[in-house]
């Protein structure tokens, strides 16, 4: 036995074996090889209940998604008429709820586009620029494609939500809103 | 090998090197949690799944870790 092994001899304070002590004394012990065999041990323990945490995030996202898809079609709602709005002229209105900014461009006699108007980067409102192709965030300088929506300079690394339109009647009403992946 | 082969001190490296396993695997899932996140908010739900099964691996993987340490004891 070495001088590292003759430390396993330290001798608990009522003179009875290691094993026989109650379980307070065995989380700690009086000797410091001990003590620090039972620090890692409880670490690792710690470490697995962080990564148990890990997987119940996880599983949240998984069941947050899947809420989110299974919720209702949202309302058609008509925004404006056609000719209300000129050719580059700009709109902004409500879509789906209150409190939900939306950006409408007419891009030329019969096509019209629409964004959600918060910046993908840290929600500041996009203003367009239809003269320069661009819907422009200017807390940041981002830019975003006026087309297609897909961020062009600046701080944002998603496309803006895109809301889905059509045009009845020269009337223009929003049917949905299309989250889109990078 | 059952545990009361192991010296006291050899408990210990051993305990430290599952340890440094233990932590990889936290940092690991850690990511994961981050990426699955940032997809997400992206509206990219490809991976969510994937994803969330790695994260569980990760755990049993873990576990099985933990039990072997409190095997070291018995």
């Amino acid at each position: 036995m070495d001088d590292r092994d003759s430390q396993a001899t330290t001798i608990p304070p009522d003179g009875r074996s290691t094993a026989e002590q109650p379980r307070w004394r065995q989380d700690f012990p009086i000797d410091w090889p001990e003590d620090e065999y039972i620090a890692r041990r409880d670490f690792t323990k710690f470490m697995v209940l962080t990564s148990f945490a890990f997987v119940v995030g996880q599983w949240w996202i998984v069941a947050e998604n899947f809420i989110r898809r299974r919720k209702a079609r949202l309302p058609v709602r008509e925004i404006a008429r056609l000719d209300d709005i000129p050719v580059g002229g700009s709109l902004v209105f409500d879509y789906p709820e209150a409190h939900q900014p939306a950006v409408l461009v007419r891009l030329d006699e019969s096509r019209c586009i629409a964004y959600g108007q918060k910046c993908t980067h840290l929600s500041c409102p996009v203003i367009p620029r239809v003269d320069s192709g661009r819907l422009r965030c200017p807390c940041h300088e981002g830019s975003f494609d006026l087309t297609t929506g897909r961020p062009l300079s600046g701080p944002p690394r998603r496309p803006l939500t895109r809301i889905t339109l059509e045009i009845r009647e020269r009337r223009i009403y929003a049917t949905g809103v299309e989250e889109r992946q990078v | 090998m059952t545990g009361a082969r192991f010296a006291r001190h050899q408990r210990k490296t051993i305990v430290s090197g599952i340890l440094s396993f233990v932590v990889t695997l936290v940092i690991l899932q850690l990511w994961l949690l981050t990426a699955t996140m940032n997809a997400y908010l992206g509206a990219d739900d490809s991976i969510l799944l994937p994803a969330a099964l790695a994260s569980v691996v990760c755990l049993l993987l873990n576990l099985g870790l933990l039990r072997y340490v409190y095997g070291l004891e018995s």
